[in-house]
Order: C-alpha cells, then structure tokens, then sequence
C-alpha cells in the first residue's frame, strides 16, 4: 500500500536528518526523565497524606501517568511538529508544493514532520505502563485488552482531529501559533483523573476540549473501572472529530489562496 | 543615582511599548499560570475531602487560599531571563548589550518589572474570579499587610538576581535547557508550588528552609495567610536579606568569569 511506503520514507527521511543532531537524543532523554522523575515526586508526596486520590491508588495513578506520558509523546512525535509545519505552509504559501503532490494532502500535511527524538517518551510510557501493570497485579485481566487498544485508537484519533481543527483555523486567520500553545499548557490537565476537577471542568474537558477522553478512560479500561457509556462516548467523539476536521480542513483549503504563488 | 534613574525612565517607556505588542503570549502565559495551582487545588481539595475535610491544618478553603495567593506571588515573581540567556550567547545577541556603558541586568531589571505592572493589570481581576469560585479563608491580621509589602518585594528581587545568576550557566554550556528544567522541579516542590511546605517530609522542609526556594515563593505566601510568627517574620525577612547579599555577590563573580568566556558567536 502507497500510504505505507510513503510513512516509511517520511520516518526514514527524518531519521536521516534528527542524526545529525545526536546530542538532542541525550537532551531529550534528560528532559523525560527529568519530567518522569517530578511526577513521582508528586505522586509520593500525595500519598503521603492519603491513600488513594478520589479512588485511585497509587499503581492506578501510575497508569494514568503512563498513558498521559504515551499521549504526549504522540503529540510531541508527529502531531505538533506536523501541525506547527502546516501553519508555517499556510501563513508563507509553501502549502503549495503539498497540494500539487498526488497523494491526499491532509495524509502529507498531518505526517510531513517527525520529531524522532520525541519517541523516547513513548518508551519510557511503555517502561511505566508495564511496570504500573506488575506493580497493580491480579486485578489485570487479558480481556481487557481490546477495550485498551480501541480507547488508544480513539484517543490518538480525537487528539490528532482536534490539533487539525485547530491548526485549520489558520486558513482563515492565518497567524494562530497562540491557540496551539494554549492547547499545549491546557493538556497537563490529562495527568489526573478527571473526576478530580469540579463539574463544570469536566464538561469542558470531556466535550469542549476532550483530555479526559484521551488519558482517563484508557486508564479506567486498565484499573477495570471501565463503563459501556464511557467506552461508547469515546468513539462517538472520535468520529465525530474525526469528520468534523475532515470537513473543516477541505473547507478550509478552499480559502486558501497561496500567498506566494 | 540621578543618571541611572533617567536611564530606568527611558527604559521603562521603551519596554511597557515593546510588551504592548505581545498581548497575546502573556494571555497565554497566564493560562498556565493559572491552571498549574487550579489543578493543585483540586488534587489537595480531594484529599482534604476524602480525610475529612482536613489534611494536616489545612482545610479546603485554606488549600484555595493559599493556591490563589500562590498564583498572584509566583506571577509577581516569575522571571524569564533564563530561558532566553541560551539564545542570546548562542546567537551574539549579547555583544550589542555588553556595548552599553550600563550593565545588561538593568534593561531585564526593568523589563521584568514593566511586566510585574502588566501582570498585575490582570492577575487582580483573576484573584477575584478565583475567590468568587473556590471560596477561601484568610486568617490575615493587619500587622501581617506592613510585612507583606517588604517581603514580596525581596522575593521578586532575590529570585531575579538568583535566576539571573542561573542564566549565566549559558556562558558553560550551549545548550541549557535542562539545567533550566531541573531548577523548575525543585521550584516546584522546595517553593512550595506543588504543595504547601508543611505537608512536605521533615527533611525536606529543611531544605527549603535553607536553599533560596522558600524565600522566592513560599515566605510572602505563608506570610499574608498568617501562618507565620512574628519571630518568623523577622527570621525570615533576615534570611532574605542574607541570600540577597551573598547571591549578588555571586552575581559580580560569575558575571566577570562568564563574561570572559563569551566568545560572541554569530555576532
């Protein structure tokens, strides 16, 4: 399949071109530890004073951390670095030389930059997911599995339409970078259960700006808190997002004119 | 002294311009400001809820107390000279500003405090939106207010002349983006950002106690909400003194030695 082929030369021409910079790998690694390491910080000291965070106890809450780690390595790897790209096209006319390539432009836009180094935090997500999982014990069942994967999908997929909704909104107000960065600091709300924030919050945060989707409800599947409507919602939103940036990023290449050409 | 007041004038009216373009990054700048200590507030109201109503002395409105209060200081107080240090030595921006007859920290000295005035302009409403919504508790006595004043300015000076020393990391090493980092993860905990400082394990408590970080956030925080003692007060307005001194003495020595390695590349 072409759409394939092309993924494995866009990573390839990316890696070719992040080994140049090697002490970026150290940095990077440097940084997610760093980032790790204030998290259990946190963690610890919270249980120090309580033993388990509005039901979650500790190796719960690490999962969550694990698969908020996971989610922002996602982001950091393709989708920000992608989207960051396509407002820069926008804004300079540069779009141009995507829309005349043959192949699905949305496709080319979405994946064009890869931020290879970012892939150390989807590791070390995995490293604490896997240690999280023995450290949580019996109550893991196999069966849970599909529910997981299907919540990861749908979490990728609403992140991923909900950065293209945003960054589509550059056709028609060209200069957006603030809205992104704001999107950036609003995703640390992901980091704890949701059901921690005030109602209001979590309205916000399930359908206005869906964090909880992306981060909670994978962990619930784990820690076997998992409910049909929760499971349900999830890909309801992710359809629906999915569509809906489909339908607003077309819209949007209509506008655009080509500042350069 | 009358020289250098014209100068911070004719820096002030260029600066306050200069920030008025950029209304945008302080509005974002502020959202985080203001979500990191929200989130907080929810995770120890939690807690304090599912301990019935208490965790150590703090209730839940003294939790929402102390994070509003904390956000307002830390917004006073932030500075972000050390993140842009790198780009200026990697890029020779330096070389311009070593050209001035006048010593670069007073153009970040004003610059810092333009900003204080702008952030002030907005951080005043959000306390009110904030008090409106988490309902806290103040147990401050009016002496408390004289001491404030004093001890929230040495704050905003010790922890500039501290991160401004920091920044001169960048004249070492090219790339200091994780120095920056580690600093932030013990702000976070010895400034008593993530949580108030009682509630930290005993060792640790010490440590805030005698590093900077306490002085820099915590102390005016503690201060207005009346959970220090007179003797502490002045205890702690003597160790801000003190850290002033012997950072800005610190200051003349890595200034001279860094500057003697800068090489002004690009420039």
């Amino acid at each position: 399949m072409i759409y394939l082929k092309l993924c494995w030369h866009i990573l390839r021409i990316n890696l070719l071109y992040e080994l140049t910079y090697k002490t970026n790998f150290v940095l990077q690694l440097l940084q997610s530890v760093i980032e790790l390491g204030t998290s259990l910080m946190g963690l610890s000291i919270i249980f120090l004073h309580t033993t388990a965070l509005n039901g979650w106890r500790p190796a719960q809450l690490l999962v969550l951390l694990s698969i908020y780690i996971l989610v922002r390595g996602e982001i950091n790897l393709v989708i920000q670095p992608s989207m960051q790209q396509l407002l820069n096209d926008v804004y300079k006319g540069t779009l141009d030389f995507t829309l005349l390539k043959p192949i699905k432009a949305q496709f080319l836009a979405s994946t064009q930059r890869i931020n290879i180094w970012s892939g150390v935090d989807i590791v070390l997500g995995n490293v604490v997911l896997i240690g999280s999982l023995m450290y949580l014990g019996n109550q893991l069942e196999l069966r849970l599995v599909i529910p997981f994967v299907v919540t990861m999908l749908a979490g990728g997929a609403i992140i991923y339409s909900f950065w293209l909704l945003l960054a589509s909104c550059a056709f028609w107000f060209i200069r957006i970078e603030s809205i992104l960065a704001i999107f950036q600091t609003m995703y640390q709300v992901g980091r704890w259960p949701v059901s921690i924030y005030p109602t209001w919050l979590r309205f916000i945060l399930t359908f206005l700006v869906p964090i909880a989707l992306v981060t909670t409800v994978p962990a619930k599947v784990l820690i076997g808190q998992i409910s049909a409507f929760d499971l349900l919602l999830v890909i309801i939103v992710a359809t629906v997002l999915l569509i809906t940036s489909r339908l607003v990023w077309l819209k949007g290449l209509k506008t655009y004119t080509g500042a350069s050409a | 002294m009358r020289a250098l007041a014209s100068i911070y004038r004719a820096y002030f009216k260029v600066i306050l311009l200069q920030q008025m373009q950029y209304r945008a990054e302080m509005f974002i700048w502020l959202i985080s400001r203001i979500l990191e200590p929200i989130i907080y507030l929810m995770v120890w109201t939690t807690i304090a809820q599912a301990n019935g109503g208490m965790v150590d002395d703090f209730t839940k409105s003294d939790f929402a107390a102390y994070y509003i209060v904390g956000m307002a200081v830390t917004s006073l107080t932030y500075t972000s000279v050390m993140w842009e240090y790198e780009y200026r030595v990697r890029n020779g921006m330096l070389s311009a500003m070593l050209l001035r007859p006048l010593h670069p920290i007073h153009n970040d000295l004003v610059e810092t405090g333009v900003n204080k005035l702008l952030i002030l302009l907005v951080v005043v409403p959000v306390i009110g939106l904030l008090a409106l919504a988490f309902h806290p508790t103040f147990h401050t006595s009016s002496w408390v207010l004289v001491a404030f004043l004093p001890a929230l300015l040495l704050a905003f000076v010790l922890r500039f002349i501290l991160e401004w020393m920091l920044a001169m990391a960048a004249f070492w090493f090219t790339r200091v983006n994780s120095i920056n980092l580690l600093y932030s993860v013990l702000l976070l905990f010895l400034s008593g950002t993530f949580t108030p400082l009682t509630l930290l394990p005993g060792p640790v408590q010490l440590l805030a106690n005698l590093l900077p970080f306490r002085w820099v956030v915590s102390f005016p925080v503690e201060l207005l909400l009346g959970r220090v003692s007179e003797a502490e007060v002045l205890l702690g307005l003597g160790a801000q003194c003190a850290w002033l001194f012997f950072l800005l003495t610190g200051l003349t020595f890595v200034w001279r030695s860094g500057t003697r390695r800068y090489t002004a590349v690009g420039a």
